[in-house]
């Protein structure tokens, strides 16, 4: 260095390792004046852009999580009902069949019922026709008999007692014939009514 | 490639000259001695008030409408910004301590590549740095802060214990260690750092005058076939400039990076 300075002496050119004083005081007030400017003005803002963006960034994904758990939340819960849905409309649909099914049988009951009521109605209706119609064929029968016979043999059975006493034996014959031939008795009732 | 560069264009300078005509006179650092422009105010001076009203400025406007979503001032500043904060800082002293010193170190990094960049800006065309006063301040200030930071950390005794008896050593080697670090912390790395900035700019700088002297010399005072010359040293002279740019901008990375690392050192527990 000192050779190199003393070349430069000899030479007579300025040594460019010897620091000019006014420079070094230039320098320094303006490297000082930039530095507390941009300490005090500009770099607080960068470190707070910084901030602020790291904590958009990680907001949002934290907002991002939460939403997304929400939405999970969400699917499970709208699944769950709508199986809860598919479970009770089943389970309505069972109801409904058996119900119908139910219902069905009952209607089925109640009709089969009605019709044996009717059934029973008409045969008793037809039992009791036939009584009366038997008894009414019976004295109009009597009386018939009587009235010819009483034609053909005069006023001698006029006498009521004796009258009926002779009808009650003719029956009674007549019955009995008709339940030795069961077969032939009908059809000579129903032609003799 | 300095060397080369300087090798070539004084040897087409040396052929012209051989050829007759008027002696070439090769610039050397009577080039980088200016004239007053008033009083004491020298050119060089002028550049570095330029350069720190510049930085200063373009940093306000990138960062006076500071929103999340960055425009492009805001970018490029937080570019600079981030890339010293968490590059150099985040790298080397840690973000946790070094945070404090991101403010000095971004400053420093964006005036010495402004002021390295004047050397091939149009007009101004003169690196500040390579006028040895402005480095010596610089490496002057980092040396002061971090010799203050280490002793603030680990006191007095502390601080000088840890840099020149770092643990886990066999003693004899301490013999040899402990002046040659206490050399190197407390002498040698302000000196590196100021001539390593300073030469290089220096260099660079003549290397380009050189190139631009040495082909108009050949252009204007030779003429002729020499003139036509001219050309190969004004094409080296772009390159150069181009060169010049990487060389500008990691010089300034460079004296930033060591001024972290030194930093670094002090404050680390271990050395």
């Amino acid at each position: 260095m000192h050779t190199l300075a003393a070349v430069l002496a000899a030479e007579g050119e300025p040594n460019p390792l010897l620091p000019h004083t006014s420079e070094l005081i230039v320098g320094t007030i303006a490297f000082a004046l930039l530095y507390f400017f941009l300490r005090s003005k500009v770099f607080p803002i960068f470190e707070k852009t910084y901030a602020e963006r790291r904590d958009a960034i990680e907001g949002g994904m934290e907002r991002a999580k939460q939403l997304q758990e929400e939405a999970k939340e969400a699917l499970a819960q709208y699944r769950e009902q709508l199986a809860d849905a598919r479970h009770e409309a089943a389970r309505l649909r069972e109801e409904a069949r058996e119900q119908g099914a139910a219902i069905i049988a009952e209607m089925r009951e109640q009709a089969q019922a009605e019709s044996r009521r009717i059934v029973e109605a008409a045969h008793q209706q037809i039992e009791a026709d036939k009584a009366q119609a038997l008894h009414q064929l019976r004295s109009t029968v009597g009386t018939l008999a009587t009235e010819l016979a009483a034609r053909i043999v005069g006023e001698a059975l006029q006498d009521d007692a004796r009258q009926r006493s002779v009808i009650d034996r003719f029956l009674e014959d007549l019955d009995r014939t008709a339940d030795e031939s069961p077969d032939t008795a009908a059809p000579e009732g129903a032609a003799r009514a | 490639m300095h060397r080369a560069g300087n090798g070539d264009a004084l040897h087409l300078v040396n052929v012209a000259q051989a050829a007759g005509g008027e002696p070439f006179h090769a610039p050397g650092p009577g080039d980088f001695e200016f004239p007053p422009l008033f009083g004491f105010f020298t050119k060089p001076m002028l550049i570095v008030v330029l350069a720190a009203l510049f930085v200063g400025i373009g940093f306000y406007l990138a960062a006076r409408r500071a929103s999340l979503v960055p425009s492009k001032g805001q970018f490029l500043g937080e570019g600079v910004y981030g890339f010293v904060r968490n590059s150099i800082v985040g790298d080397t002293i840690g973000l946790r301590d070094g945070l404090k010193f991101v403010p000095y170190l971004v400053t420093l990094f964006s005036f010495i590549a402004v002021l390295n960049l004047s050397g091939i800006l149009p007009v101004l065309q003169f690196p500040a740095t390579s006028r040895i006063a402005i480095p010596l301040f610089l490496a002057l200030i980092s040396w002061v802060i971090y010799n203050y930071i280490g002793i603030k950390r680990h006191g007095f005794v502390g601080y000088f214990k840890a840099m020149m008896f770092p643990p886990g050593l066999p003693k004899p080697i301490y013999v040899l260690l402990a002046p040659l670090e206490l050399l190197s912390t407390v002498i040698i790395r302000p000196i590196t750092l100021t001539l390593r900035l300073t030469l290089n700019m220096f260099a660079g700088h003549l290397v380009l005058l050189v190139c631009i002297l040495g082909g108009e010399y050949l252009l204007v005072e030779k003429g002729g076939v020499f003139a036509a010359l001219s050309v190969v040293p004004f094409a080296f002279s772009i390159v150069l400039t181009f060169f010049e740019a990487f060389v500008q901008v990691l010089q300034a990375y460079v004296f930033v990076l060591l001024s972290a690392l030194y930093i670094a050192g002090a404050l680390a527990d271990e050395h």
